[in-house]
This record gives C-alpha cells, structure tokens and sequence, in this order.
C-alpha cells in the first residue's frame, strides 16, 4: 500500500472540510475521487500535500507517517501536486516554471526529464522562453503537470485537470493521464467530470461534505445509480 | 555652472547608491512575504556602527567590517525567526507594526550596547579627492558605486541564474505552487531578511566615512530608501536601483538649487507625485496576468 489516509479530518477556522477519511492507494494504481462543488476534495488532497493542516487522524506514505512533516518534505519523498487553477509561476519562462519542478531533486535529472516533458508536450518546447502567465488555460494545464512530473514523482495528485479546458483539451490531458499510468506513476485524480475519470480509473471514491460516501472499481461506480443520479446526469 | 551641476550629481548619485542598496533590501523581503520591513534602515545604522566599534575593539578595517555585515545579518534572521515569523497569519499590517516595533528595540539596544554619540570611519583608501571639470569627486564614492554596481550585478545572477534564487522569486509569485514543488517557503523567508540585513549593513559601511552615523542613524537613511522603493515599483530588483539613484539625484538637486533646509522633504515629495500619477511605480507590474 502506497498511501493510506486514517480518520483524517481538517478544519479552516471552525468550519470541519474533512469528518474522517478512509482511503487506500496501492502502488499503480490510478484512483479517482469524484464529488460536488465544496466537499472537501481539494482540501483532502491539500491536506495530503502538507499545504493544510490536519487536526486529526494520520497520513501513512509508504509506511512512514507523514502526518506532521513539511511540505517540502513530501515532494522530497515523492508526493507532486498539480494543484486546482494551475498556479504556474506567471511571470517566469515556461523553462523556468520545469526547472523549479525538479526543486526538491536540487535540479538532478532536469535536462532528461525536460526532454520527457517536451516530448509529451511539444507546445511547451516551442513556448519554453515565454512568460508561463501568457499561456492559454489548456498550455497552463500542461506546463503544470510536467512541472510536477518534474520531481519525478511516485504519487501524483491531480486537482480537478479538466477544470474550464475546451473539449478537446480534455481528450489530451486525459490521453497524458492514461500514458502516464502505463508509465507506472500512481496517480490520485480529483474530478468533478466524474464520467471522465471514472472511466479511466482502477477504483474510485465519492465524497460528500467531508466524508467518503462510496468506493468501489471505477466501472461499477459508472454504472451506480446513486452516482449515475448525483453526478453523470444520467 | 557646469562644475556645480556635477558637484550635486555626484554626490547625488553617490548618496543614491546607497538609497537603491536599501531599497533593495526592502524589496526582496516585500518579495518574499510582503511586509514593508521598516527596520531596514537598522540594519544601515548596524553596519556603520558595528564596524566603527569592531576597530575600536582593535580589528582592522575589513575584518570589521565582515563581522559588521554578520551582526546586522544575525539581526535580520533573529528578526523573522522570533517575530515576524511568529506571528504567521497575522495581517500583513500586524507584521508591519511589529517591523517597527523591532526598529525601535534596536536602536535602543545600539544606544545602549554602544553610545548615543556621532561616529565615522577612516575612507577606505585616503581622501585625495579626484577632480573632474572643475568638481571632485572623493575616492570613498567610486567606493560606494563600485561596491553597489558589484552587490547588483552578483544580485541580479544569484536571482535570473540560479535555482535558489528562482525559487526566492516563485515563491513570491504564488507562496501555494512553490511549496508544491518543495522550496522549503520557511527558508526563503529567512533567507531574504538574512540577505536584506546583509544589503543594509554595507550601505552603513559605505556611507558612514561620508556621513557619520549614530545610534539613530538608520531612521532617515531606512525612509529614503523606502521612497526609492515605492519610486522604483516595489518588489523590483532594476527599479529598486533606478528609484534609489532618482531620490539621491533629485535631493541633492533640490538641496543644491532650492534650499538645503528642504534637502529631506524632496525624497518624500517623490513618494507623492509617485502615487499620484503611477501608484505601481515606475517599474511596476500592473497585475496583467491570464488565469
């Protein structure tokens, strides 16, 4: 078991985002977690990232309890995060943005994963001077998530990738994903286009204000009528 | 007429040097955590104080003033590790009241640890002053550009070329995505306090030969630099030199042609016609930016 979260919970202020979550990631795997506006996803995957403190429960990465370290140092052991709205570096060059991503590396590996990167994504290769804030939503996506791979990551967490990208910019990101799970990397995708990352997930989970409703395989949540109802609109 | 407008250039652009040397040291921490550190100009008054009572002690002059830019550079990180650290959360307001809390405590540690008196410090090599068409110029203000054009330009390498230096950068645009690819934020904080002391503390060095410094010091020296700032575009590295070089041009200008009496009044007008007429400053980002 890769990563493993127990009765974890969060809090901003008074406010409880996360009442005891339960999940499991096992090496490979590819888990998808679905769920409304506002219940709790982005905060549990911060919440894994070390960005948002835990106030209760515990983290387990690789069976060390990770509860309490630093971001920083869940990078170094190889937790990345592609976080929601793609907070790329605005005004730095494309370059720049990929090389801070292999930040927690001290730079090792940077010039062959730059090529992976490009290779995946040749539009970066042809924009890598231009200031990373004057990309389009969907190039910003993409130089997101090779700044993440940049680390070379074991986990990698994806916050809601599909978020405002025209049609055919899901397909792309979504193609990424899948090759990337091919590639080994295990990935923990946060969706709220359900169908999509359903569809190409081992298991999933559904959340509902702050608690894990639902986890099964991926397809037979498709086919789940509670979810069908909630969140394909079928 | 023209020796005399030489005159106040150079004294206005060697004055200026000093000015962007702070302004520098305000706009990194601003950078990292958008605090205007109003004890940066203790860190000035630290440097010059701190060397004169080094030699005093009988240490030569450069050794002096190593130990000068250590103390000021221990102040920095003492500063953010024990109070604006501490108070994370807090308003970006609290954090600014406790900079001037800090300056306070500091000068009056200074005027107790040291004197309440005027000090100055030999020139560094001699004071046979260099004439140029009809104005001199003093061996200590090549000093004092040189040291600054050097600080600069090792300043702007350690920020365009290498990882930490970006990093400092990232985490000054988006504090969220940086400690996602993890730049140890905690860190960066300390180090731009650490390096804005260090910033501080040779402009002290520099200037306390031309102008004596004392236990208070720091407060007109920190203001001025604060103006050049503000005149430069906060936050911004060219800038920061441009507005420093701009207040030390325009102040001996006016205390040249106007009336000296007004000499520190003009950095401040600066300030105001700044934030009347281009409030981002002349480097400064407008916020144009794709989300």
């Amino acid at each position: 078991m890769l990563l493993a979260v127990e009765a974890l919970t969060s809090h901003y202020g008074r406010i409880q985002a996360l009442k005891g979550i339960d999940l499991t990631i096992d090496r490979g795997e590819l888990v998808a977690l679905v769920g409304a506006n506002g219940a709790g996803k982005t905060t549990l995957l911060r919440t894994i990232s070390g960005v948002q403190p835990a106030s209760g429960g515990k983290i387990m990465f690789d069976d060390h309890n990770i509860t309490a370290n630093p971001p920083d140092s869940r990078v170094r052991m190889g937790i990345s995060q592609v976080p929601e709205g793609r907070q790329v570096f605005g005004p730095m060059s494309v370059e720049d943005n990929l090389r801070l991503g292999a930040f927690s590396r001290g730079g090792a590996g940077t010039a062959e994963m730059l090529e992976k990167c490009f290779a995946m994504f040749p539009v970066l290769e042809e924009r890598r001077k231009q200031p990373a804030g004057t990309l389009s939503g969907g190039q910003q996506q993409m130089l997101a998530m090779s700044r993440a791979l940049m680390a070379q990551p074991v986990l990698l967490l994806l916050d809601e990738p599909s978020m405002g990208l025209a049609p055919i910019l899901v397909d792309e990101i979504f193609a990424a994903i899948a090759e990337l799970k091919a590639a080994g990397t295990t990935i923990f995708l946060v969706e709220q286009n359900a169908f999509a990352a359903l569809s190409i997930a081992d298991r999933g989970y559904v959340l509902e204000t702050g608690k894990i409703v639902l986890a099964d395989k991926g397809e037979a949540l498709l086919v789940n009528e509670k979810v069908k109802e909630a969140y394909l609109g079928i | 007429m023209l020796a005399e407008f030489l005159q106040f250039l150079f004294s206005g652009i060697t004055v200026g040097a000093i000015y962007a040397l702070v302004a520098l040291g305000f706009s990194i921490i601003y950078n990292a955590s958008h605090v205007i550190n109003f004890a940066q100009g203790e860190f000035v008054m630290i440097g010059g104080m701190a060397t004169v009572f080094m030699m005093a002690g009988g240490l030569p002059l450069p050794a002096a003033m190593l130990v000068a830019v250590a103390i000021a550079v221990c102040a920095g990180l003492a500063l953010e590790r024990f109070a604006v650290g501490q108070s994370r959360g807090a308003s970006v307001v609290t954090l600014i009241i406790i900079t001037i809390g800090a300056s306070i405590f500091l000068r009056g540690l200074a005027s107790v640890v040291w004197d309440r008196n005027f000090h100055t410090l030999p020139s560094f090599s001699g004071d046979e002053p260099i004439r140029l068409a009809g104005a001199t110029l003093t061996p200590q203000s090549l000093w004092v550009l040189g040291v600054t054009l050097v600080v600069a330009v090792l300043l702007f390498w350690f920020f365009t070329r290498t990882l930490m230096g970006k990093a400092m950068l990232a985490t000054a645009h988006n504090r969220l995505a940086a400690q996602l690819v993890g730049i140890n934020t905690r860190f960066v904080l300390m180090l731009s306090f650490g390096l804005a002391a260090a910033l501080g503390a040779i402009g002290g060095i520099l200037i306390t030969p031309i102008a004596p410094t004392y236990f208070e010091g720091g407060v007109m020296l920190g203001l001025k630099g604060f103006s050049a700032a503000i005149v430069g575009g906060l936050g911004h590295g060219l800038g920061a030199i441009v507005g420093g070089l701009i207040v030390g041009i325009a102040e001996a200008m006016g205390a040249g042609y106007i009336s000296s009496a007004y000499k520190d009044a003009f950095a401040f007008v600066l300030i105001l016609l700044v934030l009347f007429f281009m409030p981002s400053g002349l480097f400064g980002v407008r916020g144009t930016e794709r989300v």
